[in-house]
């Protein structure tokens, strides 16, 4: 947990210094220095691509680019998820079976490929990417919210608060919100990586980030086009992807397991 | 020669050592009673024994069974005994059947895997086996899964899959703790006619129970053996402090202080009461029936009734809790109504609740300063914190708690401690009606009765009215002034303790009453005084709800709902309530 | 049962009907609209379009009309190859999708469920904590970067592999394929099933088949694996989806000429009515395998068959 928190943290750091602190603008071409493998000469810390960009730029932009649309559609989806859950199981009753037989029927849609069509149809715009992220992953926030503030107020102690005259506004904040709170935390680590997952994947089609901009998913296809020459060109963003997701769950399963434990007791 | 002979057995988990070196032996066909207080370790024993125990538990000491030991010994070799020759009833007949399988299956695996019979002559000898515990048209209940049977039923099929490779020795772990009242003595029958020479040990922390039935007691304390004997020898002359505790405090339904009945002035009123529910099925399920009611200043109030007679129904109802499907309450003259949040503040200060389950009705994210204070801040908003947290501090005193605890979270607290919390949070408002759903029901001998002690003393030093819920009838005997019984929904009798415990007039009050176990070996145990189970309430029988289980009931009670008048100071819903009394005589 | 199966089909045809009606109107709400005349690149395409849709006439109409053709298996022309309609594309790439996709998932279960009910058996264990790792990496690595790096590895650089797909014969070609796509779902499914199994395992009920002198296989075969199963079985929708997903990366990295393949090349092209063909096929397809898991659902669980 430690370590994947520290990994994460370091990543972020140079996500968000890294292209300032680069000798190499990350969109500057040089077609002197096409394909050169990485090394401490000229500075070109990753090698530099097809047009002799400097991959280490790009790679730490791209990086910061995969990050913020991870982040922010994962908060689109935290705040859309929360709310929905939490109003269909507090409210309960036929307004939750009915809100929830809408998140069921949304289940089974093949988003990815509806979000694919709005990319051809729509070419391109980098707004779709959060809607589409956003409107896959709040659906495993509100379910997860609804049950738990389903069992929630069935317990006892929303009755006892109840009886007491504690209004509904303070049982809400007081008594509902602060049980939530670490299974949300828990989920939001989970739903990052998702997030970076749908990302790079559109990107790495095609469809997403577009030049000379670029994010992890652009830069591994970018790599694949040159494997047999430069592998470095995709080994390098693909190793920092796979850590950066590994991190994540990993973060993710342990706090899993320390709310886990807490709520047992 | 001793069947099973335990020398020097613990077990331990880490550090703590839950069974403390315990000896005992156990002889063919004979019956013994295994008891003690939640943790004494009585699980763990039984377990230990049968090398169920967890991967980090560590046993040690000798189980010898018919001379060859079977201690740390592995699953292969454990497996020829377990079910062949030792088997066991666990608690809960809901959670010990798999839900996925049929019940015929799971019986007919313990053959299979024993190689005692196979193909049709398994399926035959499983049918036979269903057939004598107790379930009709057994060959369509081979069919059945565990949740479509009902929890005696479950329970049945339990004891004929423990039986049915004909063991030496039935461990049986509290087989009746899930069960109400009149089923657990349907249980214990059951037990005591199929066992034929199989030894029994039964696990329980009921004195009531082993007392009629066992031949030999093991008393536990702790996680050690502190005292064994014949029965009637313990419970004649107990030796050992634990002992005496445990049986001054196992109460009686046949002796024992009652309280007379205090005033007559009515404080609340409740008339024509119902309520409903939706299935899942969205199918109307009446809990509670047209129910009339009153409370008297200052009395302790029970109300009694097996599981799904709608006790809690009625009494969170009334709270506003949920909503009154028709009648009305009258509380002081005035009218109740609405949920609780639309009542006024001051009538919501008047009605408090203390919930059965402590643990889940203390927000475990909140520390008892704030789970007790919290209401004050809604009804006294004009207290300075220091005096609120005097206020606390006080409410937590009259329920004998210090405050070292008003900073800690009700993990920090044991189950007694909780349910004291809990009653301070509710005495915090000075309610004249305290409303206990079932209070004591989760808490052992000593510490219930501290809470009882705490009730009646508030009692006493206030003047407040208490309804007390339970299911056990002995507790109720020592708190309450008045008894109403109810069954599916209905009220079938209403009476001053003294006259319901002495002369039951309701058919069903009586069953109630000899189906409750005394612990006191010199009074004969009663075999099961009713027949089935409490019927659906979905489909609820017509005339006298109770009339397919009594024995009383005649044409009239099929067709006639028998309607709640006086009779001997009381009032019974019966047809023949004036013929109950002349036959028991 | 007959009736939870006709309820769910029931659900499942306005679930359908939704999904076919967004996506056609997506395609139509498309600033300028996809079928403009200057986008076009082949006049008698228009032509075919406009004489399929009715374009002059108002939407609702023309989405009639398509969900007549739909009924009859037609799906329009393709936007990009005239030649073709989109339903002969489909017809085309579909059984290289499907070989790969039935080989993937069935790979996935196998694997999946034994390494995850092995790893349950021995919790906390050193295999268990191995198991557990490889499949945290397997969920981690998205198949769009493990693809790339095994053709890198193995045909590039090891030469073990055909590079082309076409070109070589058997099976073998489709090993390394089916690994890529079925990796990150064995590893889902290695982490559900073992969660799941130790869960069961710690239930009642298998207590008191223990009591009853079952063996570890008996107690895994009767009492535990089906109950552990049903996270399993609620996982494979998910999981459709996600391997139709990485078939569409599989297929382009390793040059398979599959629906997926077609998919990603038609959505660069801008082959509005084969990607929309794609989408609606796809969605059917994913809608009926729900469907029948939902069945199976019912098949395992006796109170789900009750209703
Ligand atoms: N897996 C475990 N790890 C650690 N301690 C345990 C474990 N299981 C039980 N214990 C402890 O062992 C002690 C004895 O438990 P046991 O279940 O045998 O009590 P019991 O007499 O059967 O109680 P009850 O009447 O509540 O069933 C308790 O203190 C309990 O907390
Ligand atoms: S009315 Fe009839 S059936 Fe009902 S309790 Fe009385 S005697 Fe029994
Ligand atoms: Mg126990």
């Amino acid at each position: 947990m430690k370590w994947s928190a520290g990994i994460l943290l370091f990543i972020l750091l140079l996500a968000i210094v890294g292209p300032w602190a680069s000798p190499h603008a990350f969109q500057d071409t040089n077609f002197d220095a096409v394909l050169r493998s990485p090394g401490i000469a000229e500075a070109h810390f990753f090698g530099t691509d097809e047009f002799g960009r400097d991959l280490f730029s790009r790679t730490l932009l791209g990086t910061r680019i995969t990050l913020m649309v991870a982040v922010v559609a994962s908060l689109v989806s935290l705040i859309i998820g929360v709310s929905y859950g939490a109003i269909a199981g507090y409210v309960g009753g036929r307004v939750d079976a009915v809100m929830m037989r809408f998140v069921d029927t949304l289940y089974a849609m093949p988003f990815i490929f509806f979000v694919i069509l709005l990319m051809v149809t729509f070419e391109q715009n980098f707004l779709l990417i959060f809607v589409a992220i956003g409107a896959i992953n709040w659906l495993d926030m509100a379910r997860i919210v609804r049950g738990q503030t389903l069992s929630l107020r069935k317990r006892e102690f929303i009755d006892a608060a109840r009886l007491t005259g504690v209004g509904t506004a303070r049982i809400i904040f007081r008594h509902i919100a602060p049980n939530l709170i670490g299974i949300v935390i828990v989920y939001l680590t989970l739903t990052i990586p998702q997030a970076i997952l749908v990302e790079s994947f559109l990107s790495f089609l095609g469809l997403g980030v577009q030049e000379p901009q670029t994010s992890l998913g652009s830069l591994v296809n970018g790599g694949v086009k040159q494997m047999e020459g430069a592998p470095w060109m995709l080994l390098i963003p693909a190793v920092l992807l796979a850590t950066m997701l590994m991190c994540f769950n990993f973060l993710g399963d342990a706090l899993r397991d320390f709310f886990d434990a807490r709520h047992s007791l | 020669m001793s069947l099973l002979n335990v020398k020097d057995l613990s077990i331990q988990y880490g550090e703590s050592t839950v069974v403390d070196k315990v000896s005992f032996v156990v002889r063919r066909g004979e019956s013994i009673g295994l008891v003690g207080e939640s943790g004494s370790g009585k699980t763990q024993t039984a377990l230990g024994l049968l090398g169920l125990l967890p991967r980090d538990a560590r046993l040690t000491g000798s189980i010898r069974f018919k001379g060859s030991e079977i201690a740390n010994r592995s699953d292969r070799e454990l497996d020829r005994i377990r079910g062949r020759r030792i088997s066991m009833v666990f608690q809960d007949p809901m959670q010990a059947l798999n839900p996925y399988l049929r019940i015929g299956e799971q019986l007919r695996q313990v053959l299979l895997q024993h190689g005692l019979a196979s193909g049709v002559k398994a399926d035959q000898k499983v049918v036979a086996m269903l057939k004598r515990v107790g379930l009709q048209d057994p060959e369509r209940q081979f069919r059945a899964y565990p949740f479509q049977l009902s929890g005696g039923m479950r329970q049945r099929v339990m004891i004929a899959s423990a039986l049915i490779a004909e063991p030496d020795l039935l461990i049986a772990d509290e087989p009746t703790t899930a069960l109400d009242v009149t089923v657990q003595a349907q249980i214990l029958d059951l037990l005591e006619t199929l066992r034929h020479d199989t030894a029994l040990l039964l696990i329980t922390h009921d004195l009531g129970i082993v007392a009629g039935r066992c031949e030999r007691l093991l008393v536990f304390e702790a996680g050690k053996l502190v005292e064994t004997g014949a029965t009637t020898a313990v419970f004649a002359s107990p030796q050992h402090e634990h002992t005496k505790t445990l049986l001054a405090l196992a109460p009686r339904i046949d002796r024992g202080d009652i309280l007379p009945p205090v005033t007559d002035k009515t404080l609340l009123g409740v008339e024509g009461a119902s309520v409903s529910y939706r299935d899942a099925h969205h199918a109307e399920l009446v809990a509670v029936r047209d129910v009339n009611l009153s409370l008297r200043e200052s009395e302790t109030l029970a109300i009694v009734g097996e599981s799904g007679s709608g006790k809690s129904s009625l009494v969170r109802a009334l709270l506003g809790l949920i909503p009154l499907k028709a009648g009305r309450v009258v509380f002081a003259g005035r009218p109740l109504e609405g949920a609780v949040e639309t009542r006024a503040k001051s009538l919501r200060r008047d009605l408090q609740l203390v919930f059965q389950d402590p643990a889940g009705a203390l927000n475990p994210q909140m520390r008892v300063q704030s789970l007790v204070g919290e209401s004050l801040l809604v009804h006294e908003p004009a207290l300075s914190t220091p005096e609120r947290v005097q206020r606390v501090t006080a409410s937590l005193a009259t329920v004998g708690l210090d405050e070292s605890f008003l900073s800690r979270f009700p993990h920090q607290l044991s189950g007694g401690q909780a349910q004291r919390v809990a009653i301070a949070r509710a005495l915090i408002l000075e309610p004249k009606i305290l409303i206990c759903d079932e209070a004591v029901a989760a808490l052992d001998g000593s510490v219930r009765e501290q809470v009882l002690k705490v009730l009646r003393e508030v009692q006493v030093n206030t003047g407040m009215s208490i309804i007390f819920i339970s299911h056990d009838l002995a507790v109720v005997r020592s708190i309450s002034h008045r008894v109403a019984v109810m069954y599916l929904g209905r009220m079938v009798e209403v009476a001053e303790t003294r006259r319901l415990f002495s002369a039951p007039r309701h058919p069903y009050t009586r069953a109630l009453l000899d189906a409750s176990p005394v612990p006191d070996p010199l009074v004969a145990p009663q075999s099961a005084p009713l027949f089935g189970e409490v019927p659906s309430l979905i489909r609820p029988p017509s005339g006298c709800v109770f009339h397919p289980r009594c024995s009383y009931s005649d044409a009239r009670c099929k067709d006639k709902r028998p309607e709640l008048r006086e009779l001997d100071g009381g009032r019974v819903a019966c047809h023949h309530a004036s013929e109950t009394l002349l036959k028991q005589a | 049962m007959l009736r939870y199966a006709l309820l769910r089909l029931l659900g499942a045809i306005p679930t359908l009907l939704l999904v076919i009606v967004l996506a056609f109107l997506m395609v139509h709400a498309a600033p300028g609209g996809p079928f403009d005349d200057a986008r076009s690149p082949h006049p008698e395409v228009l032509a075919a379009i406009e004489a399929t849709y009715h374009l002059d006439e108002p939407v609702v109409q023309q989405l009639g009309r398509y969900l007549g053709g739909l009924l009859r298996g037609d799906l329009g022309p393709s936007f990009r190859y005239p030649d073709y309609s989109v339903s002969e594309l489909i017809g085309i790439g579909f059984p290289a999708s499907l070989k790969l996709g039935v080989l993937a998932m069935s790979l996935a279960i196998l694997v999946g469920v034994s390494a995850g009910t092995f790893a349950a058996l021995r919790q906390g264990s050193m295999t268990d904590r191995v198991v557990m790792s490889f499949s945290m990496t397997g969920i981690s690595i998205p198949v769009f970067v493990v693809a790339p790096v095994l053709v890198l590895l193995f045909a590039v650089k090891l030469h073990w592999l055909p590079a082309g797909w076409s070109g070589s014969a058997g099976v073998a070609k489709y090993i390394v394929p089916v690994v890529t796509l079925a990796l990150p779902q064995i590893a889902y499914i290695a982490r559900l099933t073992r969660a799941s199994m130790i869960e069961v395992l710690s239930r009642d009920f298998i207590r008191t088949a223990r009591a009853q002198g079952l063996g570890t296989r008996a107690i895994i075969r009767i009492h535990a694996l089906k109950p552990a199963m049903l996270p399993v079985l609620s996982y494979m929708g998910p999981a459709i989806a996600a391997i139709l997903t990485g078939s569409v990366v599989v297929e382009q990295v390793f040059g398979i000429p599959g629906l997926g393949a077609s998919f990603v090349n038609g959505a660069l092209n801008r082959d509005y009515t084969l990607v929309l063909g794609i989408v609606i096929f796809y969605a059917a397809l994913i809608i009926a395998l729900n469907l029948v898991v939902d069945l199976l659902y019912g098949v395992i669980d006796p109170q789900v068959r009750q209703r």
